[in-house]
C-alpha cells in the first residue's frame, strides 16, 4: 500500500489537519473505490450533490476540528498541490501509471527500432533491400508495406489497452482527485 | 493546357472556396468571441469529426502533389515519405495526443509552461512554434504556386504570384472570421474530398493494370529507364555517403516531427476528452494510412502511365505527377474525361493546400496572441483582446507566408514540409516529452530545450545546400554552404534533447515535485482539464 506518510510535509506550512485527513483516502482508492471515504473538513460543505453516495461515511471524521478555515489563499492552492502529491503516491495511480508505461515503453522500442532499422538498411544495404521477393516485389517493397501493416496493429492494440486496462480505473481516479481538489481550493478553483 | 481545363477546374474551385466561405459565416453566426471558441471550436467535436479534421490538416498538398511525384521521379525512394508519415503517428498516438489533451489549453506552450516559470518558457515554445508554422505554411504556397502554374501551361507568373496571394488572402478570412470551428469543418470537407479523388485515381491506375500491382510496379520501373533499380532504395539518396546520411536525417525527422507541428497539437484540443483525443487519432491513422498507401500507387503509377520524363519536363521537382496522372486516366488532353478528371484533381488540390493553410495559420496565430503577446503585454490588458490580437495575427502570418511561397517557388514541396518536421522535431519534441515524463526537468531546461534545437536547425539549414552554393539552390550565386546535409534533423534532433538535458543539469533550480506531480497525474488521469 501507498502511504503519504512519509513525505515531507513540514516544509509546506498548510493546514496540517487537511493532509492528515486524507490518509484514509489511499487503500480505499485501491481497494474499492465506490466505498472512499472523504474526511476533509471541507467537502460537505462544498461538494455539494457530487458525492452523495459515495461521501456517506464522511460524517464521522468530519468532527476533526478545523484550525485553518481561515486559511489563506496560498495555503488552500498549497493543499491542493498536496493533493497532486498525494493522489501521484496512491496505489491506483502507480497502477494505472505502470499500465500505461508497461505498453508504450516497449511498443515505442519496437516500433521505433524497426522504423530506423528499415531505413538505416535502406541506406547502408540497398542490395539486400533489391532482392526479388515474389515477381516485382522486392524485401524493400515487404518493408515497407510491413511498416504500414505493424502501425495499424500498433495502434489497434494500444487503442485496445488503453480501453480496456486504463480508462476505467483513470476516470475514477480523475473524480476522486478533481472532489478532493475542490474540497480544497473551495470556491478557488 | 486548354481553355477547358482552366474553366472547368477554376469553376470547381470557386464552388469549394463559395462553399467554405458559407461554412465560415455559418458557424460564426452566434459568435462569443472566447478564447475557447475562437483556438479550439468550444471543445466539442466528436472523435470521428477530430479524426477527419486531423487527416486534413495532415494530408497536405505536400503529400498528395509531393510524395507522389518523388515517387514517379525517383521510385521507391519517394516512399520512405509515405512510410514517415504514417509511422509518426505512433509516437503521437502513445505519448502526446492523451497527455497533451489533459495537460493543456490551447497550445504546445500550455503544457510546459505549467511546470515552469511562465513567461521564458511561453516565449521560447512560442517562437519555435510559429516557426514551425511559417516554414510548413511555405510549402503549401509553393504548392499552389506550381499548381497554378502547371494550369496556365507555365506562362502566368503574375498569376502565379495572384494566386499565392488569393490563397494568403482566404487563409486569413477563413481564420480571422472563423475561428476553429470553421477550420474543422473546412478540413472535414476537405478530408473526403482529397480520399474521393484519390480513391477514384487508385482504381482508374488499378483497372488499367487489371488489378496486377505486380505489372504496375513492372511498367513503372521499365517507362523509368532505370529498370529494377527504380523499385529499390538508392536512386535518389544512394550516392555519397552525404546523400545517405540525407535519408536517415530526412527519416528521422519525418517520425519524430509530427508530434511536434503546432497545427497538429492543437487539434487534440478541440475534443472534450483524452479517451476522444485518442479515438480521433486512430480515425486519422486509419484515414491517413490509407491515403499514403493510395499515393505509392499513384506514383507508380504516374511513373508507368506519364513517364518519369513527362513529369519533370512540366515540373522539375516532380510536384505536377499526379494531375498529369489524371488527364491521361481520363483519356488523354483532348477528351472531355481528360479535362474533368484534371480539372477535379486540380480543385482538390486548391481545397487542400487552402485548409491546410488555415489550419497552420490559426495554430500559429494562436501560439502569437496565447503565447508571445500574452507574455509579452503589459498586465492590464484584458483576454477579451487576446482573440483580436490572433486576428491580427492571422493577417501577419499570411503576408510572411506570402512573400517566402514567392520567393522559395522552385523547391520540392515534400522536401520543405521534410524542413518543417526537422524543425518542429528538434525544437518542439523535445521540451514536450521532457516535460510530460521527467520529473527533474527545469525551466532552464525548457528553456534551453527548445532554443538548442531551434537555432541549430535554422543555422544548419542557413548553411545548407538548401539555401545556397548549388544551381538548385534558393540563392545560386552565392555560397556560403558550410554544411553538406538538406535536412538538418540527425544533428538538430538530438542537439535539442542534449540541450535541455544540459539546461537542466546545470540550472541551480530544484524541480518543484509537487508541479511535477500534477502534471503526470492530470496528464494520465485528465483531472482539472479544461
Amino acid at each position: 500500500m501507498q502511504s503519504s506518510n512519509g513525505r515531507p510535509r513540514g516544509g509546506r506550512g498548510g493546514p496540517e489537519s487537511a493532509a492528515e485527513n486524507h490518509d484514509g483516502f489511499d487503500p480505499a482508492l485501491l481497494e474499492a473505490p465506490a466505498a472512499v471515504r472523504y474526511d476533509d473538513p471541507w467537502y460537505d460543505a462544498l461538494a455539494s450533490g457530487w458525492g452523495e453516495s459515495t461521501g456517506a461515511g464522511a460524517g464521522a471524521g468530519a468532527a476533526v476540528p478545523l484550525p485553518a478555515v481561515e486559511a489563506g489563499r496560498t495555503e488552500r492552492v498549497d493543499a491542493a498541490a498536496d493533493v497532486y502529491l498525494q493522489v501521484q503516491r496512491s496505489a491506483a495511480f502507480q497502477e494505472v501509471r505502470s499500465r500505461y508505461r508497461r505498453f508504450v515503453v516497449p511498443a515505442f522500442i519496437g516500433f521505433f527500432g524497426w522504423y530506423v532499422g528499415y531505413v538505416v538498411t535502406a541506406t547502408t544495404a540497398p542490395g539486400l533491400m533489391a532482392r526479388p521477393v515474389a515477381g516485382a516485389v522486392n524485401v524493400a517493397m515487404v518493408a515497407g508495406l510491413g511498416q504500414f501493416l505493424t502501425t495499424f496493429l500498433l495502434t489497434w492494440a494500444y487503442a485496445r489497452h488503453a480501453r480496456l486496462r486504463r480508462d476505467r480505473a483513470a476516470l475514477e481516479l480523475r473524480w476522486d482527485t478533481q472532489e478532493l481538489t475542490r474540497g480544497i481550493r473551495g470556491g478557488v478553483s | 493546357m486548354t481553355g477547358d481545363h482552366q474553366a472547368l477546374a477554376l469553376l470547381l474551385f470557386s464552388v469549394f472556396v463559395a462553399v467554405t466561405l458559407a461554412i465560415t459565416t455559418w458557424v460564426s453566426r452566434n459568435r462569443h468571441g472566447s478564447a475557447e471558441e475562437f483556438y479550439a471550436g468550444g471543445r466539442l467535436f466528436s472523435p470521428m469529426e477530430n479524426g477527419f479534421a486531423i487527416a486534413g490538416d495532415y494530408m497536405s498538398a505536400a503529400s498528395f502533389l509531393g510524395i507522389s511525384g518523388l515517387i514517379a521521379l525517383f521510385g521507391y525512394d519517394g516512399m520512405l515519405y509515405s512510410v514517415g508519415f504514417l509511422v509518426a503517428w505512433l509516437v503521437v498516438l502513445f505519448l502526446v495526443a492523451e497527455l497533451v489533451r489533459n495537460c493543456g489549453r490551447f497550445t504546445l506552450a500550455d503544457v510546459v509552461a505549467a511546470r515552469m516559470n511562465e513567461r521564458p518558457v511561453r516565449i521560447a515554445a512560442g517562437t519555435s512554434s510559429v516557426t514551425v508554422s511559417v516554414l510548413y505554411l511555405v510549402a503549401q504556397m509553393v504548392g499552389a504556386g506550381s499548381l497554378v502554374a502547371l494550369l496556365l501551361g507555365g506562362t502566368g507568373e503574375a498569376a502565379q504570384t495572384w494566386t499565392v496571394i488569393g490563397v494568403g488572402a482566404l487563409m486569413v478570412i477563413y481564420v480571422s472570421l472563423g475561428g476553429m470551428r470553421a477550420t474543422t469543418w473546412i478540413q472535414i470537407v476537405k478530408a473526403v474530398m482529397l480520399l474521393g479523388g484519390t480513391i477514384a485515381l487508385t482504381v482508374l491506375v488499378l483497372v488499367r493494370f487489371h488489378g496486377d500491382f505486380d505489372q504496375l510496379l513492372l511498367s513503372a520501373a521499365e517507362r523509368s529507364g532505370h529498370g529494377e533499380k527504380f523499385l529499390a532504395p538508392g536512386l535518389k539518396y544512394g550516392g555519397d555517403w552525404t546523400a545517405r546520411f540525407d535519408f536517415i536525417s530526412l527519416g528521422l525527422a519525418l517520425v519524430l516531427g509530427t508530434a511536434g507541428l503546432p497545427h497538429i497539437l492543437s487539434r487534440f484540443y478541440t475534443v472534450p476528452t483524452a479517451r476522444a483525443a485518442r479515438r480521433s487519432v486512430v480515425w486519422s491513422i486509419g484515414l491517413i494510412g490509407g491515403f499514403y498507401l493510395m499515393t505509392i500507387v499513384l506514383g507508380f503509377g504516374a511513373a508507368a502511365i506519364v513517364g518519369p520524363e513527362a513529369v519533370r519536363g512540366s515540373n522539375a521537382a516532380g510536384n505536377t505527377a499526379v494531375p498529369l496522372l489524371a488527364l491521361d486516366l481520363g483519356g488523354g488532353a483532348d477528351s472531355t474525361g481528360g479535362t474533368v478528371l484534371f480539372a477535379i484533381v486540380a480543385a482538390v488540390a486548391f481545397a487542400t493546400i487552402l485548409a491546410v493553410v488555415a489550419g497552420i495559420t490559426l495554430a500559429s496565430s494562436a501560439s502569437v496572441a496565447h503565447d508571445l503577446y500574452a507574455s509579452l503585454r503589459r498586465r492590464d490588458a484584458k483576454p477579451r483582446s487576446e482573440v483580436a490580437v490572433a486576428r491580427v495575427a492571422a493577417v501577419g502570418i499570411g503576408v510572411v507566408a506570402i512573400a517566402l511561397g514567392l520567393l522559395a517557388r522552385d523547391l520540392n514541396v515534400a522536401f520543405l514540409v521534410g524542413l518543417a518536421f526537422a524543425v518542429a522535431a528538434s525544437a518542439n519534441l523535445p521540451v514536450l516529452l521532457y516535460s510530460l515524463f521527467w520529473r527533474g526537468f527545469t525551466t532552464r531546461g525548457a528553456v534551453w530545450a527548445v532554443y538548442g534545437g531551434l537555432i541549430p536547425a535554422m543555422v544548419l539549414v542557413l548553411l545548407s545546400p538548401v539555401v545556397s552554393g548549388s544551381p538548385e539552390s534558393l540563392f545560386p550565386g552565392v555560397d556560403f554552404q558550410y554544411f553538406p546535409l538538406q535536412n538538418p534533423g540527425l544533428v538538430s534532433i538530438p542537439l535539442g534533447f542534449v540541450a535541455g538535458w544540459l539546461g537542466t543539469v546545470t540550472s541551480a533550480e530544484v524541480a518543484d515535485e509537487a508541479k511535477h506531480a500534477e502534471t503526470e497525474v492530470r496528464s494520465l488521469t485528465g483531472a482539472g482539464a479544461a
